[in-house]
């Protein structure tokens, strides 16, 4: 099983590192850090705030954009272009190979984030003249933005079980947009009454509340994050991701491939 | 124990705007297979052939009916490991090259790593790409493809293949490379079971064929046989022209040379004209039962009305 597993998702990364979905990167780790000396000109004292909100957010919507435009061909693109009969005439079942996708992409997105960790920092290095204690901080920020691309690869992977590469796209992205504003969604609710309130509540818990793996401007103000917090929000995008992913299973499970 | 035995297998597609109709796909098909035989599945575009492959590898769902391969439950993964099987005009990932191709699906067929490395080679040489290098799939053509589509069904050396149109869109050479496979298969003992609607294909390589038309299974033999049956005609030949004029409506067609009469009669008259012909004293010289072509044998099952057709007013 973990061999089948590992090949599939192995797969998938090179898929997307020989699409050269990876290239995003190098733009975007020239572009930060060509930048840098710039910020220190046009925000006298504010350069550090200025580079930690832009490659931070870049990197979540980089991210982001990635895991929908990938995730949503996961699926379809191999039931269109039938590379899937033959993977599922072999003794594959058809949960290892959401799953074996599922990691696929998510490692694309790790190793993405991570080679823009590093220029993130280089940037972070030239704009600051060096690194401070607080600069370990924005670590867990980014390990946040992973857990949103865990719920977003799990949500885009559901929706290309069952819909078309475009509706699979609008879903995702409107998720995602709803999942940015989990929390005032949560406070409607609780400002709403009868159905409304009931309506707003449901949909609050169901949206992923990406809100709260959101901490960039927590970071880029240098105020410490706890303890608990970071286990909260590892569970909650654990469990978010694996119910997902369950359901895009049990889709799959029962999928006819034309 | 058979190689494959399908017993009812039926699939129906929901149509219609509230998919409340169904159209049926493939009608109640029972067949099997014996191991180490070549079946041809012989059938019009859109018959069932595929659809019945696509069922026996799992990917769709059969609406009734069952089916097993080499003894087992036709969803077993443990039986997987031992099928191979090629789609019709396959598409790989074209972003590979044929090693790493064919690596992969030895892996995903639980191939162990020390064995992978050694087959591949082995696989890629016998198809005939043993020089293809690094080279990614997609500056493969067409003809190179459907080769690295017989060694993906074969990397793991399963015991029963199962073929969907190896032959369809190659030209005269590449349908003779793959052909010259499929025989090599077969001589090695393998079951094969493939779908086409080239006739020459089946008539070189198969045992027996299956011809399928409109979701029904036809009629199922040995090509020589069938062939036979078609033809349903004998070509006699008897000395006697006086006696032609006698049995003349017994006859399809005539040739008069002489004394010597060379007709052709449908062999359900055969016995009522010999009796005739001995009645009128003519010398019977030779009787001779025509082999027809299995395109004869095919366009006559294929022109048949299904049995739905048949008790319709």
């Amino acid at each position: 099983m973990t061999s089948r597993l590992s090949a599939i998702t192995l797969n998938t990364f090179r898929e997307a590192v020989r699409d050269r979905v990876l290239y995003n990167l190098v733009l975007f780790v020239l572009l930060l850090v060509a930048c840098a000396p710039l910020f220190g000109q046009i925000s006298i004292g504010l350069e550090r705030l200025i580079l930690v909100n832009v490659g931070l957010s870049s990197m979540s919507l980089f991210g982001v954009i990635i895991a929908i435009f990938v995730g949503i061909g996961l699926v379809s693109k191999e039931i269109e272009k039938k590379t899937l009969y033959t993977i599922l005439s072999r003794p594959v079942r058809r949960w290892e190979f959401i799953v074996g996708k599922y990691f696929g992409l998510l490692m694309t997105l790790i190793v993405n984030t991570g080679l823009m960790t590093v220029g993130f920092y280089v940037a972070l290095i030239i704009t600051a003249h060096g690194l401070t204690r607080a600069d370990a901080l924005l670590l867990v920020a980014i390990y946040f933005i992973i857990l949103q691309f865990m719920v977003m690869v799990a949500l885009t992977l559901l929706f290309s079980t069952f819909s078309t590469p475009i509706f699979s796209a609008i879903f995702a992205f409107a998720l995602f947009v709803i999942g940015t504003f989990a929390e005032d969604l949560k406070n409607f609710a609780a400002l709403s009454q009868g159905a409304s309130k009931w309506l707003a509540s449901a949909a609050a818990y169901l949206v992923p509340n990406l809100a709260s793996l959101n901490i960039i401007s927590q970071a880029a103000h240098e105020h410490a994050v706890s303890g608990s917090l970071v286990l909260m929000n590892t569970v909650y995008a654990v469990l978010y991701s694996a119910a997902a992913t369950t359901a895009a299973v049990l889709i799959f499970e029962r999928r006819n491939l034309k | 124990m058979h190689a494959i035995e399908i017993r009812g297998l039926s699939k129906d597609y929901p149509v219609g705007f509230w998919k409340k109709k169904l159209r049926p796909a493939l009608k109640s098909l029972d067949l099997t297979v014996a191991v180490g035989e070549a079946f041809g599945f012989l059938g019009p575009n859109g018959a069932g052939k595929t659809t019945t492959l696509k069922l026996l590898m799992g990917i769709i769902f059969p609406s009734s009916g069952t089916a097993r391969i080499l003894g087992q439950h036709y969803l077993d993964p443990a039986i997987k490991k031992k099928i191979g099987f090629l789609p019709e005009q396959p598409y790989f990932y074209d972003y590979l090259s044929a090693p790493e191709l064919l690596g992969y699906y030895a892996q995903l067929s639980g191939m162990p790593a020390l064995e992978r490395s050694k087959r591949i080679g082995a696989v890629l040489e016998r198809v005939g790409l043993g020089d293809a290098g690094n080279k990614q799939l997609r500056k493969f053509s067409k003809g190179m493809l459907q080769r690295v589509g017989i060694a993906q069904a074969i990397i793991h050396d399963p015991e029963v293949v199962f073929l969907d149109e190896p032959m369809s869109g190659l030209d005269p050479l590449g349908r003779h490379e793959i052909r010259e496979l499929m025989q090599s298969l077969k001589d090695e003992g393998k079951t094969i079971f493939f779908s086409t609607h080239i006739l020459s294909d089946a008539e070189a390589l198969c045992d027996r064929v299956g011809v399928i038309h409109k979701g029904e299974l036809r009629d199922v033999g040995v090509v020589n046989d069938l062939r036979s049956n078609v033809a349903g005609k004998s070509e006699v030949i008897f000395e006697g022209a006086h006696a032609s004029a006698k049995v003349a409506d017994l006859l399809s067609e005539s040739h008069i040379t002489g004394e010597t009469v060379r007709a052709i009669v449908q062999s359900n008259d055969l016995d009522l004209l010999l009796e005739k012909l001995r009645h009128h004293r003519a010398r019977l010289i030779a009787v001779t039962p025509l082999q027809g072509t299995l395109e004869d044998y095919f366009l006559a099952k294929t022109s048949e009305k299904t049995a739905s057709e048949a008790v319709r007013p």
